[in-house]
């Protein structure tokens, strides 16, 4: 299947109300291959995504799962994906096992699949010791492995994971990753969201950056990287007065970002913190603190769009209770 | 990683034709069933549904029924249990509304919709449960009846008829209520909103006193209102006529006529909410 594209997005749109959340966005999948929507929040990814599952109509625009139009062919795309939203939606009440039946019993799979199907799972994800257990005595990485093996249950073609880390400790993330590095193995289509650079990179194998509901930049990892993952040099100054004047000598450099009596230089400098030590000495600015750190997602945004990353929708904020019991 | 994960399951066909009718069936089926082992892991909820109709009846059977009995021909126990069993499924219809919005909040109805399910299987799974509930609580509140005096005046068919016309009465409210849980979308509003839309219908109605002690303002209402309706067909079916002038078929043919309005106006609101719902 190799070089057939699973997944075809083009210029789709939606607003609720006076919000655009989609603004036309346009990628493509191939078969086979993990691609990352990377994004802060507000950005649009889970609008994409719940259109892409069928469970959204766009307003406008495109799109295609394995040939089939999310919205014509709505039923033959429901019968080949799978989808794991960023609040784990299992039912808190049944148990892990149950939970996984009932999936398989509504997705048209034969019968006699189902159970085997759901005790493979369980073994898998590593939950065949809670597996009769009420999901609502799940920690949070249990019940976000539970709903990913939900998703897959009916065993799909392709998987949708939205923001499948998110809430999750350093642990369950890296347990996390290691299995759906293991489905892609399998030849899964996968499509993620993530507000993280690190797993995008650690995941996906193309990457588009998404902000106010449209595609700003697009590639693999590495060359996202390349173009935009240089180191940033931060500076904190004595005052305000200080942060003014270090901003304006240093625009000899780059381009200063001024942020109360921080500094902030993005991008690549000639010469390094070294030429920004020798800016400053020349004009008798000394910093309180010199930091050369690695790019966050806000630092790519600031260089991809010139703002900074909008957190307008605290969607983290507002887990839902079956998140959290 | 087992070998066989690598084969994939062959995707079935969409479903056409009598494929979608047996389809939508096992799908309810499987929803009926997951709602009902979900109630059985609820504790309060059970206690809700069946402590409060039992602590109603011991209420105005001992406390209220003295005082209250004085304008009846029957003893107060047989008037007051077919009221009893039309209040109790109003107050169990809430859950269908809580039930659903506890779905819309944990993003159980947004997995239902990206599956390739029945349409219909959230809302029939739901109300079917419910009404399977309710058979339950029905069977329950009947024995605590007789233990406390109830005597059916007409013959156990009038009483079995009476029975169906209530559980039926409590499946059209769970469409009602469905409307109420889709629209609020968090179960603790739900029960907030169900609360004012089922006190007067359950109050100001022929359920636990005569319309006659009513102020004349509040009598038309409390006349015509479904409740009223639905309890006075109950009451004719199983203790036989209260009120002469009106036949049982007369009261029996306005609860169905009220019982089918309900369904056909709320079932299509909130089919057309749970497809706009996630």
């Amino acid at each position: 299947m190799a070089g057939e594209t699973a997944i075809v997005v083009e210029n789709l749109t939606k607003r609720f109300g006076d919000v655009e959340a989609l603004t036309g966005i346009d990628f493509q999948v191939e078969s086979g291959s993990v691609f990352g929507l990377l994004g802060p929040n507000g950005a649009g990814k889970t609008t994409a995504i719940r259109i892409l599952t069928t469970i959204l109509p766009p307003d406008g625009g495109r799109a295609e799962v394995l040939g089939y139009d999310v919205v014509s062919d709505a039923p033959k795309v429901r019968l080949r994906i799978g989808m794991a939203g960023q609040f784990a939606a299992v039912d808190p009440l049944l148990t892990g096992r149950e939970n996984l039946r009932l999936v398989g019993k509504v997705s048209q799979m034969p019968k006699d699949l189902v159970m085997p199907r759901a005790d493979e799972l369980l073994e898998r994800f590593e939950l065949t010791n809670a597996a009769d257990r009420p999901a609502r005595t799940y920690s949070g990485g249990m019940r976000r492995r539970l709903d990913i093996a939900a998703a897959l249950v009916a065993r799909p073609p392709v998987l949708f994971l939205d923001e499948p880390t998110t809430g999750l400790d350093l642990h369950s993330r890296n347990e996390l990753w290691a299995m759906i590095k293991e489905l892609v193995a399998e030849g899964t289509t996968l499509l993620l969201t993530t507000q993280y650079l690190e797993e995008a990179d650690r995941l996906a194998g193309r990457v588009a950056v998404i902000d106010e509901g449209h595609v700003i930049a697009g590639g693999t990892p590495s060359e996202l990287k390349t173009e935009l993952g240089r180191s940033v040099i931060e500076l904190s100054m004595a005052d305000e007065t200080d942060a003014f004047r270090a901003e304006r000598v240093l625009s000899n450099l780059g381009r200063p970002e001024l942020d109360g009596t921080i500094v902030r230089l993005p991008g690549s400098i000639a010469g390094g913190a070294m030429a920004v030590m020798r800016e400053l000495d020349a004009t008798g600015l000394d910093p309180e603190t010199l930091m050369v750190r690695e790019p966050s997602l806000d630092d790519v945004f600031l260089q991809l769009t010139g703002h900074k990353a909008e957190r307008t929708q605290p969607e983290d904020a507002t887990a839902p209770a079956g998140g959290a019991r | 990683m087992s070998r066989t994960a690598a084969i994939p399951f062959t995707i079935p066909d969409e479903r056409r034709g009598f494929g979608r009718i047996g389809g939508a069936i096992s799908d309810g089926l499987a929803l009926w069933q997951r709602n009902l082992i979900g109630l059985r892991r609820t504790p309060q909820t059970l206690v809700f549904s069946t402590l409060q109709p039992v602590i109603f009846v011991l209420l105005f059977r001992y406390v209220f029924g003295g005082a209250v009995s004085q304008t009846l021909n029957v003893p107060y126990v047989d008037y007051l249990m077919p009221g009893i069993f039309c209040q109790m499924v109003v107050f169990g219809a809430m859950l269908t509304a809580v039930g659903l919005a506890a779905d819309l909040k944990s993003g159980m109805l947004e997995r239902f919709h990206s599956l390739p399910m029945s349409r219909s299987a959230v809302l029939a799974g739901r109300t079917t449960a419910d009404l399977t509930r309710n058979f339950f609580v029905v069977i329950l509140v009947s024995i605590v009846g007789f233990m406390v005096g109830f005597r059916i005046h007409t013959n156990v068919f009038g009483f079995l008829a009476g029975m169906a016309l209530v559980l039926l009465f409590g499946y059209a409210l769970s469409w009602v209520f469905a409307t109420v849980g889709l629209a609020v979308g968090d179960p603790e509003t739900a029960q907030a909103a169900s609360f004012p839309v089922m006190a007067p219908l359950v109050f100001a109605s022929s359920a636990f006193v005569a319309v006659a002690t009513m102020p004349g303002w509040l009598q038309p209402f409390a006349r015509n209102q479904p409740v009223s309706i639905t309890a006075s067909a109950v009451r004719a079916l199983m203790i036989g006529n209260t009120t002469p002038g009106t036949s049982t078929a007369t009261y029996v043919w306005q609860a169905l006529v009220w019982l089918i309005a309900l369904i056909a106006i709320f079932a299509p609101i909130a089919v057309r909410q749970y497809r706009k719902a996630v």
